[in-house]
Parts: C-alpha cells; structure tokens; sequence
C-alpha cells in the first residue's frame, strides 16, 4: 500500500517561510480547479459532460505551484488531465467548463473537450492525448525559443507513466543534446491508469532518467504548493539563464480514479484516504490559518471561487451547441 | 531555361525559401556536415549555419514532434526523414499532432511544417526501404501530401509547400534525384492541388504520381508505336486532389488507367477510380483499370523486385484491356 510517509523522498519539518499574501492566490487557484473538478465530476454524471473526463482531484498543488514559477510568456504543454494546468495558466473556468459541455463558446469551441485545451494567447500548447507524444512539441516550442532568443521557457507535465515511452525517452534525449530551455515535470501519481509504479518501471525513480543525459534532476513530494514553485523555480531559472533543461519529477497522488469510468479497484480505500488526509489543498489552508489569515477572508475567497465556478456551469449551461468543424481543418 | 537535377531543384527550393525567410530552418539525420544522406541539402549548412541546418542524432519521433511544438509557435521547419520508410516511427508527430492540432484547436494553433524526404521503392532496399506510403498520409485530414515527379515541379511544390500553413508531407521519388528537366531561372511557385497534363491524347487516360508518371510517359511512347494516343495526368498533390483535370481527361477519352507503385488494397489509385466513376459515370467506355505493385513486401533480387512493381508492359497491357484490344 503506498502511504504518504512511505512515498515521502524528503522530510517534511522545514516549511517553507511564506506570508499570506504570496499563498493566498495559489490557495485560491488550487480551490478553484478543485471545486471546477468537482462540478465536471457532477455534469458527468448528469450526463452533460461526455467523452473520457481525467479529475486532477489531490495533485492540485503541482500544476499551480509550476506554472506559478513562471512568467506570463512562458509555454505549458499537459496531458489528458489538463484542467488544472489551464486554470493555472489563466484560463478562464467559463471556457474551460463550455468547453466541456461541448458548447460553441467553449476554450476550443466544443472541437477538443476534455482533453484539448489550448489557448495561444496564454501559452497553453495543449492539452495531448497520446502518452508521451506531447514531450517532443514541448522540446520543440523551447527550441523556437532558443532559436529566436526570446527568453521563453516551456514546462511539460506528464505523468510517471509517460516515462517508459519513447516519445519521453527522444524529447529528453534531444533537450539535453541541444540544450533546449524546457523543464520535464513527471507528475507521479504512483499509478499509471491501474498499474502501480513497481510493475511498470524497473527503478521508480524518475528523475535518474536525467542522469544518462547528463541533464539536471529535481524530486520532490508535491503537498506544498509555496515548495513546488520554489523548486520548479530554480529549474526554469536555468532555462532560462542557461538553456540547461531539467528533468524533474514531484510525488503527489489522484484521490479519484484514473478517469470517471474507473472506480479505482486497484488500490484499497485505505490507502485513498491516508492520502486524502495530506491533501495539499486542505494543508494550504491550514497553514493560511497558521499565517494569521482571518477566517472572514477565508471564507470571502471560498465564496467567491463558489460564485466563479457556479456562474462557469451556468454560462457552459446556456451557451449555445458547438455548430462547426470544417473550418479549421486546413488554414487557408 | 536551365536542365537540372531534381535534386539541385529541391535544394534551390529550400536554398531561396531559407534566404527569404528567417524563421525557415531544416532538420534531420546527415542534412548539415554528411551534406544530406542524398546530398538534397547540401552546401546549406555552410550557407546558413547550424542553428538552420540542424543534424538530429537517430531519432524520428523526437525531432519530428520537435517540429510540431517549433511549427506552432511560429517556426517554418523542414524535417527531413532520410527516407519516408523511417516516418512510420514518427506517424505519431504527423497524424496525431500535426495534423490535428488546428481543428483540435479551434483555430489557435496552426503547424506550417514540411515532412519530406525520399519515398517509394529505390533499387534493390528490400522490404524495409522499399515502401510507397503515400496511401497512408493521404487518409489524413489536417495533411497536404504532394508527390512532385519531375525537377520543375519539385522546386515549385517545395517552395509553396514550405509557405503552406499546414503540414505539408512532401514525398520525393527516391530514384528521380538525377532526372532533370528544364526550371526556369526566375523565382515560380506551383499551387498545391493543380495537377499537370504530362502528355496529351485522345485515347486512353493515364493517371499517375511520382516516378509512375515516368513508366507512364515510356507507356504512352509504346502505344504511339501502336497508333494509340495516351494522355499522362500527373495530379502531382494527392491531398488536395485536383479530381477536375482527372475528369476532364476522363470525359475526353472514356477511359481510364491508374497506375501507382503502392500496394493494391486501399492504395490512393482506389480513391481516384471512385471520383472518376462518381463524376464521369456517362463517359466512361470501359471500366476502370488499376496498375499496381503486387500486394508483397518487396524482394531483394532486382528480377523480381522488377517484376513487382509496375512496368511499361503492365501499363500497355491495362490500356489494352481499357480499349478491348486485349
């Protein structure tokens, strides 16, 4: 059974010195992709929402804590399970929550759903849907920046079980020879849809896979969103000042299963709810509260995520249907 | 006019494109210090540097996905395979990335990107080096899939394809880079989706792409010989397909010969016959004849690999069938 202790690779008695003002819009972020989870899961199950739908319930603090390192010009390349990363990139919970819904004002006009996010404006380079095959475009969109010598720094998240195919394998192997300014971010949730970590990889540490490269490596446990961004931090630093990447790899844990249609049978209910009791949103709060945050802000920001995510459902709601597709086949 | 190589024409191609625009580069396996594994880039890596002439280590999945992600934030690249049979680890980039990221998109992000390299059977490669693929890129909506068979198109296509804001797959017949033909010394670009009448006639209408328009033209020599006169259409871009100058032809002659060098079951020259006798049903005399390699991997030993593929005898014997003189 995989417990927070046992999956810990760093002690956790050193918090990170922070003040309210610099957790607080991570904290709302983190609530806020936690409660529009929870409002896909519901129009899910109401049958509003269809296709494969991937909740990044319990991994909140590594999307927003990264993409928090970042400068507003920099790239985000994700996975499947990309409402988070969008969010935290600044999308808007109206496009995100269209867009599932398949509406005509959805992010990409009800043509990607779930798992296609993209906003250009924003830097968000998708939202992909094959396994590791998103590792390359990431490498490549820090290429353009190398190229250009525009400063720019791409981040890619992908999960653990990205690691074992080989669009993972070349994208890291071409960032290190050519030193391309991108962080690899191996999000390990410990199960690769229902595979646990020791039968789908030989050594379960990730980040080593930097070391054949000769590429610098960060690992981590991903429940402080204030450390996941101190420590992303320091590798797109050296993107940027350098064109060094970095493989980095952060634990963290999917309290749902690997999409809606998975009750999660592999593991026990146990093991669920060791882990639930470290959720990184929850231990955001608290150490708001510890910080000296007034419970009356607190509960102001709670209700105003509320009133964001409620007025995204009923926006995705009332929106029209999505009512074209060959525009965009073939650019003209 | 000038004769050259379609070599030289695809290296003028990207020569001029790579002067004209800054954000043009080429990447791939031997194209800067090796001079190109066919020699089509060469003298570009002392012309514009590495940072524009990019040599990848083996590894087609990786620096064909670095294209796309380069591609949709504004980059031009030319990914060179050293051949197409090496793209099919690399499908993943073109298919699922490449060609769907504008419709997944909505819009936001397009790839102009150019795939090219040489394709379809060479002389005595084997299976593994020998493949037509052309079938399969151009199943693929998102893909422009452009098949040039002679050196005045080859440049005009590549200079075009590499302005095209959407994947282009640019597939060079592997034994047509020492065919020449005259270019024009001017600057000329050649829409993508215009065929070309290679030869006209009145008889019969061969339809064929990439070094199948060569056996086509020597086809058409031979039944000259015969009192047959043969029109060559060369549709030259496969996707768009420019099924007008088909059926022209068609509706001109009442017969039709499709000849390609890929295998039988669902090759492209399947999707040509359907056009044809969707648009030119009334004016058809005969049916439809398909020309093929056979359905086998390919041999080694060069009688039968010759035996394999389509010949000029294939291609006389189907206009005979087409003109019930067999």
């Amino acid at each position: 059974m995989s417990t927070p202790e046992k999956a810990r690779v760093e002690p956790d008695d050193e918090p990170v010195v922070a003040t309210v003002d610099e957790l607080k819009p991570l904290y709302r972020q983190m609530l806020a992709i936690r409660r529009l989870e929870e409002a896909s899961a519901k129009a899910y199950s109401q049958g509003k929402i269809g296709g494969f739908l991937h909740l990044i319930i319990g991994q909140e603090a590594v999307c927003v804590g990264a993409t928090a390192a970042l400068r507003p010009d920099d790239y985000v390349v994700a996975t499947y399970r990309d409402h988070g990363h969008a969010y935290a990139k600044g999308i808007s919970a109206r496009a995100m929550m269209a867009e599932l819904y398949g509406k005509k004002t959805g992010l990409v006009k009800g043509l990607g759903g779930s798992m296609h996010f993209f906003d250009k404006g924003k830097g968000f380079l998708g939202g992909h849907g094959i396994v590791g095959g998103h590792v390359p475009i990431a490498a490549g969109a820090a290429f353009a920046a190398k190229y250009r010598g525009d400063g720019r720094v791409a981040l890619c998240f992908f999960g653990e079980g990205a690691s074992t195919i080989g669009g993972f394998a070349e994208g890291l192997a071409l960032a290190a020879l050519w030193k391309l300014p991108v962080v690899l971010i191996c999000e390990n949730n410990q199960y690769s849809m229902g595979t646990p970590l020791y039968r789908s990889l030989a050594v379960e540490d990730v980040s080593m896979r930097a070391l054949a490269h000769g590429m610098a490596r960060d690992r981590f446990d991903g429940d402080d969103v204030l450390k996941v961004k101190q420590r992303i931090a320091i590798a797109v630093e050296r993107a940027r000042e350098t064109n060094e990447p970095t493989l980095v790899e952060v634990i963290t844990y999917r309290f749902r299963g690997h999409s809606m249609s998975d009750p999660g049978l592999y593991r026990t209910k146990e093991e669920v709810e060791e882990w639930r009791r470290r959720d990184p949103l929850n231990r955001t709060r608290v150490r708001l509260e510890e910080l000296g945050m007034p419970a009356a802000d607190l509960e102001a920001l709670e209700a105003d995520v509320k009133a964001e995510i409620e007025d995204a459902v009923h926006f995705a709601e009332t929106s029209p249907p999505a009512d074209e597709y060959f525009p965009y086949v073939i650019k003209e | 006019m000038a004769v050259i190589s379609y070599r030289e024409a695809l290296n003028q191609a990207m020569r001029e494109e790579m002067e004209r625009d800054e954000s043009v580069f080429i990447m791939g396996e031997e194209v800067g210090h090796y001079q190109g594994a066919y020699k089509v880039t060469q003298g570009l890596l002392q012309r514009f540097s590495s940072r524009r002439v990019v040599d990848t280590p083996i590894a087609e999945m990786g620096f064909a996905g670095i294209g796309v992600g380069a591609a949709m934030v504004g980059l031009r690249p030319i990914i060179e395979f050293m051949t197409f049979n090496f793209s099919l680890v690399a499908i993943d980039q073109i298919v699922s990335n490449a060609a769907k990221m504008y419709q997944m998109s909505a819009g936001a992000f397009h790839v102009p990107i150019v795939f090219r390299g040489p394709s379809g059977p060479a002389v005595q490669v084997a299976s593994q080096h020998s493949q037509a693929l052309e079938s399969f890129y151009a199943h693929v909506p998102g893909l422009k899939v452009v098949l040039p068979s002679t050196a005045y198109d080859a440049k005009g296509l590549l200079k075009t394809a590499i302005r095209d804001d959407n994947p282009v797959v640019f597939m060079e017949g592997e034994t047509l880079y020492g065919t020449t033909w005259e270019v024009p010394e001017q600057e000329y670009l050649i829409p993508l989706g215009k065929g070309d009448i290679k030869r006209p006639g009145k008889d019969v209408t061969l339809v064929a792409w990439s070094k199948m328009v060569w056996v086509c033209l020597d086809a058409a020599k031979a039944l000259a010989a015969e009192g047959i006169e043969a029109e060559v259409v060369d549709p030259r871009t496969l996707r768009p397909l420019d099924t007008e100058i088909i059926c022209d032809s068609v509706k001109k002659t009442g017969r039709c010969v499709i000849v390609e060098v890929g295998w039988p079951v669902a090759g492209f020259g399947a999707e040509v016959a359907y056009q044809v006798q969707r648009q030119c049903m009334d004016h058809l005399d005969a049916p439809i004849e398909r020309v093929c390699s056979d359905d086998v991997p390919m041999p080694y030993a060069k009688n039968l690999e010759d035996e394999v593929q389509p010949q000029v005898k294939d291609v006389v014997a189907a206009v005979k069938r087409a003109l019930y003189l067999a």
